[in-house]
């Protein structure tokens, strides 16, 4: 039985694999889905088929306290299934930031179980065994708040400002080398139990002061690291445990969020070290020119009139247009313009939206065929040729002044060459600078108009005036 | 499981893992984050360990059941929203 223990999980191993590799594509993702769910079916059934037993031997006999299992998994299901068809989509960063709570809590949980669980029954963990259990919790109890706290911005209930106070980087590298201290002296000592308390609450704090001091603006960066402490807080179970299925699974959960944020970073131009260590909310301190320049604005007529005689007309969506709940109507307009042989893309900047690629899945929820959606790489060499560029709801991902103003607390960001378009709409409330404060000279440009108002009742106004027109 | 082997199997994973993401497309990135997710909750069979054994102390029920809880949410909620998600990406010149 323990062997085929074994093989079960080489084929779980596979199939994770496998669901990654599928989910390269929009055709076979669906596949990749129900084959990472397989995985960890047979995980389960694995595990529990070829139990270990104490005076060696494995079979589904060992397993005791079936009710506790069998409890929290009933529990688990009943929660998880409302959670998965309830969340609208845009609340899925949300979701995200929970479930790295929740995952890194398990991971943090069964950590300090076995710690102590080893220590009732006066064992000794290996030293390398131990170490791997310090890492797995002190990454599960930070990255539990740290995904609290995450989530809690994202949600708006704590402020999206970054909270900043004086030497917080020194204070933050004190508590960390206290925990450190803390963890080899648990190593060495693994019979001084009251310590692990201490320790398991600094890694609490920890994980909060981790988060304050980064600004909402941030937090697709800050979501995929948290996915990657959360893997790996399971790699180290895996090591704890002596399982290579967990090993496998968790280094695949960390390779992803590494190479997440690695993707965010370039797209904020950001330096990868500097986020690691939380250190990332000094850039947006504010630099608003509170200067009165002329611009040109106009109305929807006008903009129907100029969409509708356009040859091909380029859409910036920014996270705006979700809170708009405009998606929708953003079709509509898509599908009206297609009829009348207008050329229209979507460009997606790497962070529009919440997490990484969630302006994609807002677009394709509004039946927004996917290969309309093109990356920053991809189509920004499109604008220079495109008629109407029509930016709703982005805005520090269109500023010019990312490329050419050194002073700009942006400079250095890759932007999307929004201006080369010959004609530029902006669909925005009014001039008040975005949320990062920072002015935008695209709005003062000769070739610029701004529509002023809500870009859900502005597209439902443009669209209003487009049919009028069929067969003028 | 010896040390050795054990970083061997990471090393190699960590290989696999970062070739096969970085051919995700950017477009999938959101379900790509849940559905990895998902699969690190694979901690669930450390879960099942810990409180299945014979010698679970109270403690270790208690924490034990809070994590199975917590990662079976996961489970559930990762995937099915991955689904969710994934199918809404309509083909190319599909009319829905």
């Amino acid at each position: 039985m323990a062997q085929l223990v074994q093989y079960i999980y080489i084929v779980s191993a596979a199939l994770f694999i496998l669901s990654l590799k599928w989910l390269n594509h929009p055709a076979s993702s669906r596949r990749g889905v129900w084959s990472g769910a397989l995985g960890m079916l047979l995980a389960v059934i694995g595990t529990i088929v070829g139990f270990p037993g104490l005076l060696g031997g494995a079979g589904i006999g060992n397993v005791h306290n079936w009710g506790w299992i069998v409890a929290a998994m009933a529990i688990g299901t009943v929660v998880g299934v409302p959670i998965a068809y309830i969340m609208p989509m845009t609340a899925v960063p949300q979701r995200t930031a929970l479930s790295h709570a929740c995952g890194a809590l398990a991971a943090a949980l069964v950590g300090t179980a076995e710690f102590y669980q080893t220590n009732a029954l006066h064992e000794t963990l290996p030293t390398f065994q131990l170490v791997a259990l310090i890492i797995e919790t002190l990454l599960g109890y930070l990255t539990f708040t740290g995904s609290l706290m995450a989530m809690g911005k994202l949600q708006e209930v704590l402020p999206q400002r970054p909270i900043t106070y004086r030497n917080q980087n020194a204070v933050n590298f004190v508590l960390f080398v206290i925990a450190a201290g803390l963890a080899v002296r648990i190593v060495l000592v693994p019979t001084d139990t009251f310590l692990f308390p201490i320790f398991a609450g600094l890694a609490l704090l920890f994980g909060v002061l981790l988060i304050i001091p980064i600004g909402g603006a941030d937090m697709p960066t800050v979501i995929a690291i948290l996915n990657a402490y959360a893997g790996l807080s399971a790699c180290a179970m895996g090591f704890a445990l002596g399982n290579n299925l967990l090993v496998v699974a968790g280094a695949l959960d960390g390779s992803s969020g590494l190479i997440l944020s690695i993707i965010m970073c370039k797209a904020m131009n950001r330096s990868f070290t500097n986020v690691l260590f939380g250190a990332f909310g000094q850039m947006q301190t504010s630099h608003a020119q509170a200067q009165q320049r002329p611009y040109r604005s106009a109305s929807a007529e006008e903009a129907a009139a100029i969409l509708e005689s356009a040859g091909s007309v380029i859409v910036v969506p920014g996270y705006g247009l979700a809170v708009a709940q405009a998606q929708h109507k953003i079709r509509e307009l898509f599908d009206n313009l297609m009829r009348r042989g207008v050329d229209v893309k979507f460009a997606i900047h790497p962070v529009a939206g919440r997490m990484p690629g969630h302006m994609n899945v807002l677009l394709a929820e509004a039946d927004i065929p996917y290969d309309r959606l093109y990356e920053m790489d991809d189509i920004n060499g499109d604008f220079p040729q495109c008629d109407v560029a029509l930016v709703i709801g982005a805005n520090d991902v269109t500023n010019p002044s990312a490329r050419t103003d050194k002073t700009s607390p942006i400079f250095g960001m890759p932007i999307l060459d929004v201006d080369k378009a010959h004609t530029v709409m902006v669909i925005k409330r009014s001039m008040n600078p975005g949320f990062a404060g920072i002015d935008n000279p695209l709005y003062y440009m000769d070739k610029t108009l701004m529509l002023f108002g809500d870009a859900k009742a502005f597209v439902t106004e443009i669209l209003k005036e487009l049919p009028a027109r069929v067969g003028a | 499981m010896n040390l050795e082997l054990g970083l061997f199997v990471f090393m190699l994973a960590t290989f696999v893992g970062l070739e096969i993401i970085r051919k995700v497309s950017p477009l999938l990135h959101t379900p790509l984050m849940s559905l990895t997710n998902a699969i690190s909750a694979i901690s669930v069979v450390g879960a099942i360990l810990i409180t299945g054994a014979s010698d679970a102390t109270p403690l270790t029920k208690v924490l034990g059941f809070i994590a199975i809880t917590a990662v079976v949410t996961n489970i559930v909620s990762g995937f099915l929203i991955t689904d969710r998600m994934v199918k809404m990406f309509k083909k190319p010149g599909a009319k829905k």
